[in-house]
């Protein structure tokens, strides 16, 4: 893996993106009191928002890699706290599932993290995020984008990467998505 | 010279399979060859590539192309067809989602190449000779295609208009997409030519799948006897029913053994592997850390049961050299 400390055009310091699914009724409350409390942390997280830790498709969490995340994180209730009573368990199951995949794909186990974050554990979205952040900071870029780019260099002609879900507009209509 | 409607077939990265499928239209094989006039075909009639390259660019009505495109070669011979076709349908797993020879992209080609002549328990290469890709010897000089760093799946490579799935696709598929060509009764651009639905709607053992599942174990096929009746997943055994397009009649159930996914995702799912690997991991009945982690143990290798016909094309695609 190439590894750009500086992204050449622009010449900006590289800086990690996490891409944060935060479940509505604890931690993205956790973050929303970070927020309100002024607490200060590292700003490189897109957080978004999901009804609960168990509505996160691990599609979504291998989407956010290959759309160029440089770590992935999902917060959800405490085990026994899910607002839809089993979801975070759901959650957890997949996270050390789908970690195996990650991992056996040569992405660092480090790149993926899952923590449980109660709506009142603002300083913990803190903690957890500059933590993560750090540690991103170490292992440098992820850049499947590129990647994928220098992969497919070896090609006589460079194909136009597949849509999220490849269908046309009239199967779209036909499967009401 | 006739006016009927030009078809091709070519193979690339696969076992063959596809090839006997075709075959396997048994006497219906007849009907087709009436109709239509095969211009195309190395498995089984003797044409070259410069009777290709002399055809008029779109002349080819529909070219069925089976494999991946792992070689210089591949990639060659596709772009060839893709000039020269007015269709292009990628026939079987290998075509459509980059197949059993996807699995190589767990591994780099440095890795591959050097098992394969050295390091495997059967080679004897004491010199470390590896294939290069000319070789000049008393003045003759002898060519061999360059090994891709990747396999891939045929639409990552050219423009591809239908697909037909499967491991191999059922002569039932191909005589449907056939007579679809013929009467022009084409479904759009980018369809997978089998019906949109999970292989569970059309399972025998449907009825027996439990609204919950609680997996306390994992169990390999081979390792059990399952019970022919009952829901493979509700006996433990991985089954890529949910997140596998139906269209084989549950071949692989009917023989008593899971589905491992060969017809790929519906029009939805984008990953299949992702797909069946959230659906298998929720239905674990563990809910202490320890004990989750310790039954999906119980499945040694997640990426080659979830993504057994279908790495090249999915999120991933390649495993990256080194863990980054």
């Amino acid at each position: 893996m190439h590894r750009k400390e500086e992204s050449g055009e622009t010449g900006v310091p590289w800086r990690p993106r996490i891409v944060a699914f935060f479940c509505n009724w604890c931690t993205y409350t956790a973050a929303d009191l970070a927020g309100v409390s002024r607490m200060k942390y590292a700003p490189n997280t897109r957080i978004i928002r999901v009804m609960c830790s168990g509505r996160i498709d691990p599609q979504f969490v291998l989407d956010a890699f290959t759309e160029g995340a440089d770590g992935v994180l999902i917060g959800g209730c405490h085990p026994g706290d899910c607002h839809y009573s089993e979801g975070n368990y759901k959650a957890l199951r997949r996270y050390h599932l789908l970690r195996r995949v990650l991992t056996g794909m040569g992405i660092d186990e480090r790149r993926f993290r899952l923590e449980w974050i109660s709506a009142s554990e603002g300083d913990k979205v803190k903690q957890v995020i500059n933590e993560m952040v750090e540690q991103l900071q170490q292992l440098g870029p992820l850049d499947l984008p590129a990647e994928r780019m220098r992969l497919d260099s070896e090609l006589e002609e460079m194909r136009p990467r597949r849509s999220v879900i490849d269908i046309s507009e009239e199967l779209k209509e036909a499967a009401h998505v | 010279m006739s006016e009927k409607p030009k078809i091709g077939l070519y193979w690339c990265a696969s076992c063959g399979g596809c090839e006997e499928s075709v075959v396997d239209l048994a006497e219906d094989i007849l009907g087709v060859v009436e109709v239509v006039d095969i211009v195309f075909w190395p498995v089984a009639m003797d044409f070259k590539r410069a009777d290709v390259e002399a055809m008029e660019d779109g002349s080819i009505t529909a070219t069925l192309i089976n494999g991946a495109v792992r070689t210089s070669e591949q990639e060659e011979m596709v772009r060839l067809l893709r000039r020269k076709s007015a269709v292009v349908i990628a026939y079987g797993s290998c075509a459509h989602l980059g197949g059993i020879p996807g699995l190589a992209n767990q591994f780099d080609r440095e890795q591959i190449l050097r098992y394969v002549y050295e390091e495997a328990p059967t080679v004897s290469n004491e010199a470390g000779t590896r294939p290069s890709t000319e070789h000049r010897f008393n003045g003759d000089r002898a060519t061999l295609p360059s090994f891709h760093h990747a396999v891939r799946a045929l639409d990552q490579v050219i423009d591809v208009d239908y697909y037909i799935p499967g491991c191999a696709p059922t002569p039932k598929l191909l005589k449907q997409a056939v007579e679809a060509l013929l009467t022009g009764a084409l479904p759009p651009k980018g369809s997978v030519i089998a019906p949109d639905i999970a292989l569970c709607e059309e399972c025998p053992r449907k009825d027996s799948k439990p609204e919950d599942l609680h997996i306390e174990r994992f169990h390999r096929p081979h390792a059990v006897m399952a019970d022919p009746d009952t829901c493979l997943l509700a006996q433990g055994i991985v089954c890529m029913g949910p997140a596998t397009r139906g269209g084989c009649e549950a071949l692989c159930i009917k023989g008593n053994m899971p589905c491992t996914g060969c017809f790929g995702p519906t029009s939805r799912v984008r990953d299949q592997g992702a797909k069946i690997l959230s659906s298998v991991a929720a239905s674990i009945d563990a809910e202490e850390e320890a004990d989750i982690i310790a039954t999906l143990e119980t499945i040694p290798d997640p990426i080659g049961t979830f993504y057994r016909y279908g790495l090249p094309g999915s999120f991933l695609r390649k495993s990256l050299s080194q863990s980054s």
